[in-house]
């Protein structure tokens, strides 16, 4: 059994959680994540760690309420325990000093980028970030994130906060104006592929972090195969990093939709077991 | 729900099995062991059986093997100690002793915990072990009875490795592998869930806590894909993925358990071993009708057991052999509708008089379908290099042991399918072997 021994509501929807998990939080490295399933008829569910704090044994994960899961997650509360909590998975990001390097993130993928940054910074490359949401209120991490950053620029799709556009565009611009030598790019599937279209054409490289659906998360299903470059690759033993101009985009985006038949039927039933139907806010 | 109940596995009755203990002919150079792989004293058991003697019987058994009630239930009998049984040379085909399933009769009927073994003094030496499945657990078994303390890492939340996940309820019940669990915690078994060994901790932080020896039991891992176009869409589903969703997490018993299963109309096995057949006989039991299994060779070749075959046709799965996978194909939504085929020959090469399997020119056709179970067998997990740079591992991924099951890293062993093993009772023959190993190194 885990215990949330942190719990914060950070943007609309979006929760700040700290687990105690020695093992995990002495071993996680950037880049890694890990499987929680919250109690005995619960789902195995993946979610990036945002960092840790060993001497604490606390491992800190920022998740949205999206589905089923997520929304039983946050319903918990601090001294809660969760059941099953199993990492850190996946390979760590690759800390190299490249130069210029853009971080994006989008959405909750934020969450994911924080890590990443801190280590890209701590060996002295150049940071700019570039974070996108829907609307203000999905913001997360901003003065996090700006400690660990050369700059850093916003976009949002109303217009609620830095520029109204997209993370392309804040990319273009920086690209036109500097010399990049990599990009890393963690959000939703149709942001990191517009990224890695834009890219391409420039050139650059391209990381992304991928976040299909998992099962086990340590190779024995393949649930979580994507091609790369033409060859079926577990994101869970394989990734979750990979080279965003070898990724096929579709086939992933196809893959997150396979279970949504179901997926919302487990999620209207738990809310109205909850006896509460959130509705979403415009 | 599960809906065909029929050909579960029951427990013989006793009236069936003194029929067959009376049949064995107490051979004076019983073949039927020779083709134990772990040659169990089957002659022997039986007589003590014959003279109504379970405990003596049961002790016979245990001598060589730890788990008798699953061995009894998912061993290939009729390749092995069956197959070797002098009855089938007398007779035609099939007239050999039930071993199997007098096997699983006295494993059933005898309370299996031995009590003078718990009170064993404990002798202060730990020993690690990844991985419980029939490999970890046979090994945990024998270094218990030796009275180390032994703790075994399950990167999952349950434990019992492909015994949990991979055979599903009607072949293998769960109870019987909770019986066994339960006997190995009262025997002193450690349990730590949610550890991937290589991720959570290393091989050298295991010796750092003090642990004087390691047996590595991960088994095979991933699942192999087909390398062919369109292998990713929608619902192709690999064998492990499919059972893990039915057997480690319960999706039949969905929206109750959270994780989904999906339920095609025209479901496709693709495989002719066990485990193809184990999915086919699983969807069916979830209220699909139309199952189809597609083989390359013909039945003879196929590796699933006899008893398995015949229970899936009889169920209603639809056979169909000497037909290839060439590709799958999706629809706008990028789920799969279908898969090309093509039929395949059998060629007698003259020299060797050995099977070959040619494909028919011009024989393509496209079967319908909008589920695919691939069940194409496994190979090694990348990820057990992350254990230790020094573990040395073949060409293939397999971890590299000598003679006494030992690796290239000095106290660390391993067994069963990571070291090339395939079937249950192989992987608790290495383990009882490499037990030997750790406690002779040990010393």
């Amino acid at each position: 059994m885990y215990e949330i021994v942190k719990k914060h509501e950070i943007g609309y929807s979006i929760y700040d959680y700290e687990i105690y998990a020695p093992d995990v939080a002495i071993s996680a490295k950037a880049g890694q994540f890990i499987i929680f399933r919250i109690n005995s008829m619960g789902e195995r569910i993946p979610i990036t760690i945002v960092e840790t704090k060993p001497e604490k044994g606390l491992v800190r994960i920022i998740f949205q309420k999206i589905g089923k899961s997520t929304f039983q997650l946050a319903s918990l509360n601090k001294g809660d325990y969760i059941r099953d909590f199993l990492g850190p998975l996946g390979n760590p990001t690759k800390i190299k000093k490249y130069g210029n390097v853009v971080v994006i993130g989008g959405g909750i993928g934020v969450a994911g980028i924080l890590s990443i940054v801190k280590e890209f910074k701590k060996i002295g490359n150049t940071i700019i970030i570039v974070v996108g949401a829907r609307s203000k209120n999905l913001l997360i991490l901003e003065s996090e994130l700006r400690q660990y950053s050369d700059s850093i620029f916003f976009a949002t799709n109303d217009g609620s906060y830095g520029i109204k556009g997209f993370v392309t565009d804040i990319l273009k611009d920086i690209v036109s104006k500097n010399k990049i030598d990599i990009v890393y790019a963690i959000g939703p599937v149709i942001m990191m592929k517009a990224v890695s279209e834009f890219t391409k054409k420039k050139c650059i490289k391209t990381i992304v972090s991928l976040n299909p659906i998992m099962l086990d998360g340590t190779g024995i299903c393949g649930a979580c195969r994507v091609t790369v470059a033409g060859e079926t690759k577990f994101v869970c033993v394989d990734g979750p990093e990979f080279d965003a101009h070898s990724v096929n985009w579709n086939e992933l985006y196809f893959r997150l939709e396979s279970f949504k038949y179901s997926e919302k039927i487990s999620l209207d039933r738990f809310k109205q077991h909850m006896g509460c139907v959130d509705v979403k806010k415009k | 729900m599960l809906k065909k109940n029929n050909k579960n596995t029951k427990k013989p009755t006793l009236h069936e099995m003194l029929i067959e203990a009376k049949k064995c002919l107490q051979c004076k150079n019983p073949p039927c062991i020779k083709g134990c792989p772990i040659e169990v004293n089957i002659p022997m058991f039986i007589k003590y059986f014959l003279e109504s003697n379970l405990q003596k019987a049961i002790k016979i058994i245990k001598q060589k093997n730890n788990f008798p009630t699953i061995s009894g239930i998912v061993c290939p009998q009729e390749k092995q100690c069956e197959k070797f049984c002098i009855l089938n040379k007398k007779n035609n085909n099939n007239m050999s002793v039930s071993i199997g399933n007098l096997e699983y009769y006295i494993a059933s009927s005898t309370t299996i915990i031995e009590p003078h073994l718990i009170k064993n003094n404990k002798k202060n030496i730990k020993i690690a072990i990844i991985g419980s499945g029939p490999a970890g657990l046979t090994c945990t078994y024998d270094l218990l009875k030796v009275g180390y303390d032994v703790t075994v890492y399950e990167s999952l939340h349950s434990i019992g490795g492909v015994l949990r996940y991979g055979i599903p309820e009607f072949r293998l019940p769960k109870k019987i592998l909770e019986r066994e669990i339960n006997n190995l915690k009262k025997l002193g078994m450690n349990i730590v869930l949610n550890t991937f060994i290589g991720r959570t901790k290393s091989l050298q932080e295991l010796f750092d806590d003090g642990y004087k020896s390691i047996f590595i039991a991960t088994g095979a891992g991933l699942p192999v894909l087909p390398k062919i176009s369109g292998e990713n869409l929608n619902h192709i589903y690999s064998s492990n993925e499919f059972l893990v969703r039915i057997n480690l997490m319960h999706s039949y018993k969905f929206p109750n358990y959270d994780t989904p299963i999906y339920k095609g109309k025209n479901v496709v096995v693709i495989g002719g071993g066990n485990t193809a057949i184990d999915s086919s006989r699983t969807i069916l039991r979830s209220g699909v009708n139309n199952v189809k299994l597609i083989y390359r060779k013909s039945e003879n070749e196929m590796s699933a057991r006899k008893e398995g075959i015949f229970h899936a046709k009889h169920e209603g799965v639809e056979f169909i052999t000497l037909t290839e996978l060439v590709k799958f194909i999706g629809d706008e939504n990028g789920n799969v509708k279908a898969i090309e085929c093509v039929k395949n020959k059998i060629i007698m090469s003259i020299n060797s008089n050995e099977k070959q399997f040619k494909k028919i020119v011009g024989s393509n056709h496209i079967i319908k379908t909008d589920m695919v179970i691939l069940a194409l067998g496994l190979h090694p997990n990348p990820t057990i290099s992350l254990l230790s740079k020094k573990i040395n591992t073949d060409s293939l991924g397999y971890v590299i042991i000598d003679d006494n099951f030992m690796t290239s890293i000095s106290g660390v062993f391993a067994g069963g399918d990571i070291v090339g093993g395939s079937t249950v009772i192989e992987a608790m023959g290495m383990a009882k072997k490499a037990a030997k190993a750790i406690v002779k190194f040990i010393c």
